[in-house]
């Protein structure tokens, strides 16, 4: 096995949902030891979300969870009593970074807030993932994937004109917030690593969102500096045209294609109509006409619509012009170059069997990403994380099953 | 006095439009020198503009712009000026903490000179489309030769090998064929009429690059080796939508679009609020939050329905159940109503326009926002860090570049050449410069 990038890199892992896990599991991925915490009996809440394997609601196969949480180790550790709290300490002892997910008042109301832990381990790291942040009037307001979309993102300009603004599909705030966090942690851990200062970093859902390009931070910055408030469009056939060649979303007989248009592009589309006759048409000798663009798109449509999606795509591959077609999850997994790339990765799971993930986000041609195990039972590690590091006994061990503390 | 975490790295780098910007800009933000290196002779449309010197007719005065994109073609105070290219919101959007020289790489004397800062440098980075390196004869391969520590990172949008690598893409492309789009849709209207503006694709690559340049480094400083990223903005996106991916690998189910919906919380949605097109997001988890939300509301005789008596009778009724909530919703400010909800410990919030955004109190509380004078574009309050560091505190340290501003820094301190060196190359119009010599590309 190569060595990885982050190889002997300690993770103690008290995240839960899904912006935290995946922060930890960008970590682990790339050859971080991750040790993952959850609370005895229930585990992770997202074990409770779907889709479940086989469509059977069962904690050990949610795919939400199974996709979050590959490569990590799994214990229980119920962080409420003080036999546990010691155990914790030894932990932190072990670790160069500590990821946690909770509302901010969570931790100092355990007794383990950065400034005790630090007295453990001068060197650790702590990253702390909230939605508003460690402080402010909203640290301790609860949010959700839309509450942030609405409140951190760009939300407002998202959708049609007339309409409502509109959520981005799935939970993509949760795992853009949480790459962010990993690029938090890692700058920290370089910190810690290689200049020696442990510290406590503090990232808000909410300003990773408000900082992020494509495209909040623009906006915001295009209101201050020349106060303009960037709302919602109306679809291509009814905005305002610049240009002669089509924007936005166009159906085809099978579909729907993106396509955009920069203005030196005319002669590409002419090529890839097949339709060389149309750069001497008197009604298309201005690229700036919208006259000229609806003139346009009375051949563009019946065009589309004698092409499927993948012609299209073919077509437009061989005259370099951005246009793709919208690709649901069969049409992704099916994909020929993604298959040529082997990006998808096959996990076999005790509960599941062998399931087909999405891969790694890069290819690091020396320290590459590997999947080691899949995401851990509920306490699969515990025997080995207890007796093996911590050097617990097999008694130690029942005792504390016992007490609900494992 | 602590360092930044990236204090006395160099980052070469040819980062275009969004994506590549906003990696090399949290890189920036940690500490790193980052080197843009620019070229006069070529525009880099979107990048610094959608042309070097518009005509003002073409400089908006509102966000419903060009292809409704808005804010995505703002000058500072609507005035192109005489450098376009430094008063682009765009560039300074993406910009902090960034230096930049200007170096003609597509003659011998350029990559000559560029070799020489690869020499010393410890990553390159470039987002370019996958030819543009190949043209250049600047890949890994080339670049190893003069570093062979040297971390070299490429982004083009599905990487840097495979049957469709040189696909023509920017973020809508990528975000269609992620099958991010498709997932992006109001129920009741379809695609053409969705529209959606708004490129997930970049926030995506665009973290997850700079996270693999910090793995990249983490080897390096431990095995003294580097190495070559590739990286597919496609392939990058993709985990973020694993519930969908494994919904149909586990289930051989197609999720489809649910608009502001939630497959088991309601209701859960944007609610119209008093005022012109002011919104709130709100979402209901469990049979506790709703009781909360009942009474928050007042208890009214609705809510005591057999239609909404469990969280699946809600979820079936939900198109009732948001007519109630809108209601109650559209006689309230969209702060109020947050404010209110929070209080009964119910997730809600404003859907927050720019402006609202600017002012906000978590924001301007946590100081977000950042003071930054600019030679051309003066002084304003900028968004500022993505997150907050305790004993290594990052800023915005430096205002986005001016085109070529570091040419001296670079040439004399970085690469210590002499005057007499300088002359030569800026007689041939290699290096230096700070203002395109080309029109237009149109």
């Amino acid at each position: 096995m190569m060595e990885q990038a982050l190889s002997g890199v300690k993770v103690l892992d008290l995240t839960w949902h899904i912006a935290g896990p995946y922060c930890t599991k960008l970590l682990a991925d790339y050859g971080a030891d991750v040790i993952k915490v959850e609370r005895p009996g229930i585990g992770d809440p997202a074990r409770a979300i779907g889709p479940f394997f086989k469509d059977e609601p069962n904690p050990e196969r949610s795919g939400l969870f199974l996709h979050l949480n590959t490569n990590k180790k799994g214990i229980t550790l119920n962080l409420k009593s003080a036999t546990s709290k010691k155990i914790f300490k030894q932990l932190i002892a072990n670790s160069d970074l500590l990821v946690e997910s909770f509302s901010p008042h969570v931790m100092p109301g355990l007794g383990l807030d950065y400034q005790t832990l630090e007295k453990v381990n001068p060197r650790l790291v702590m990253v702390s993932i909230s939605s508003f942040g460690q402080t402010g009037p909203y640290r301790d307001f609860k949010a959700s994937e839309i509450v942030e979309y609405a409140m951190g993102g760009e939300m407002y300009s998202t959708g049609t004109a007339g309409r409502e603004p509109l959520k981005l599909g799935g939970n993509v705030i949760q795992y853009q917030s949480g790459t962010v966090a990993a690029v938090a942690t890692l700058g920290a851990f370089y910190a810690a690593e290689f200049q020696g200062i442990g510290q406590h970093v503090d990232v808000s859902i909410m300003e990773t969102q408000a900082g992020t390009a494509d495209r909040r931070i623009m906006y915001i910055l295009s209101y201050i500096m020349a106060g303009v408030i960037t709302t919602r469009w109306p679809p291509p056939r009814e905005a305002v045209r610049m240009l002669i060649m089509p924007q936005g979303v166009y159906p085809c007989r099978d579909g729907f294609v993106n396509t955009l248009s920069l203005p030196q592009w005319w002669s590409r589309y002419i090529e890839a109509l097949g339709m060389p006759e149309l750069k001497d048409d008197p009604r298309f000798q201005n690229i700036y006409s919208a006259e000229a663009g609806m003139e346009f798109d009375a051949i563009w449509y019946s065009w589309l619509a004698d092409h499927t999606k993948e012609e299209l795509f073919n077509i437009f591959l061989k005259s370099k012009i951005a246009s793709a077609p919208l690709n649901n999850a069969e049409d992704i997994l099916k994909n020929p170059h993604l298959k040529e790339r082997e990006y998808f990765v096959e996990i076999n799971h005790p509960e599941t069997g062998k399931v087909i993930y999405p891969g790694a986000p890069f290819k690091m041609s020396e320290s590459p990403w590997q999947i080691k195990y899949p995401a851990p039972l509920l306490g699969q590690h515990n025997e080995e994380i207890y007796l093996d590091l911590l050097g617990y006994t097999k008694e130690d061990l029942v005792k504390l099953r016992e007490g609900g503390i494992i | 006095m602590a360092k930044l975490p990236l204090e006395g790295l160099r980052i070469v780098a040819l980062p275009v439009v969004f994506a590549g910007p906003f990696a090399t800009m949290l890189l920036a933000d940690l500490g790193a020198e980052v080197i843009l290196v620019e070229s006069v002779h070529h525009f880099p449309t979107i990048t610094r503009g959608y042309m070097p010197k518009p005509p003002q007719f073409l400089v908006p005065t509102t966000g419903a712009t060009f292809g409704g994109s808005g804010g995505i073609q703002t000058y500072v105070n609507h005035w192109a000026g005489d450098r376009p290219w430094d008063r682009f919101v765009m560039f300074h959007a993406l910009g902090r903490n960034k230096i930049s020289c200007c170096l003609d790489l597509t003659r011998p004397g350029g990559v000559e000179v560029f070799k020489r800062l690869i020499k010393v440098s410890d990553v390159f980075f470039e987002s370019n489309a996958a030819e543009t390196m190949e043209k250049l004869n600047l890949t890994y391969d080339v670049l190893k030769v003069v570093n062979p520590a040297i971390i070299c990172l490429s982004m083009p949008g599905l990487g840097c090998t495979g049957p469709h690598k040189y696909c023509s893409v920017f973020g809508a492309q990528l975000q269609a064929l992620a099958g991010h789009t498709w997932l992006t849709r109001y129920p009741d209207l379809d695609y053409t009429t969705t529209q959606s503006l708004i490129f997930h694709s970049d926030a995506a690559s665009g973290a997850i690059a700079a996270f693999a340049i910090l793995c990249a480094l983490c080897y390096r400083k431990r095995t003294g080796k580097g190495q070559f990223i590739d990286l597919s903005q496609l392939e990058s996106v993709i985990p973020h939508l694993g519930e969908a991916i494994m919904d149909y690998t586990m289930n051989s189910r197609v999720q489809e679009p649910l608009g502001n919906r939630h497959p088991f919380m309601a209701p859960h949605g944007v609610y119209r609020c008093l005022g012109e097109d002011k919104w709130v997001a709100v979402s209901v988890s469990s049979e506790e939050e709703w009781k909360k939300l009942c009474r928050a509301l007042g208890d009214p005789p609705w809510s005591e329905e057999e239609r909404f008596s469990t969280p699946l009778n809600r979820l079936k009724n939900q198109d009732e159940l948001d007519k109630y909530i809108e209601e109650w919703t559209c006689r309230h400010d969209n702060y109020e109503v947050m404010y209110i909800l929070q209080r009964a410990g119910i997730a809600a919030g404003p859907v927050l326009d720019q402006r609202d955004a600017f002012h906000d109190a978590q924001l301007t509380s946590r100081g977000f926002f950042e003071q930054v004078s600019h030679r051309e574009a003066g002084t304003h309050l900028y968004p500022g860090m993505l997150w907050k560091m305790g004993k290594t505190p990052i800023s915005i340290r430096k205002p986005p570049p001016c085109l070529g501003e570091h040419n001296d820094y670079v040439f004399k301190e970085v690469l210590g050449m002499s005057d007499g060196e300088i002359a030569e190359l800026e007689k041939d119009k290699l290096i230096g410069g700070d203002e395109y010599l080309i029109e237009s590309i149109f």
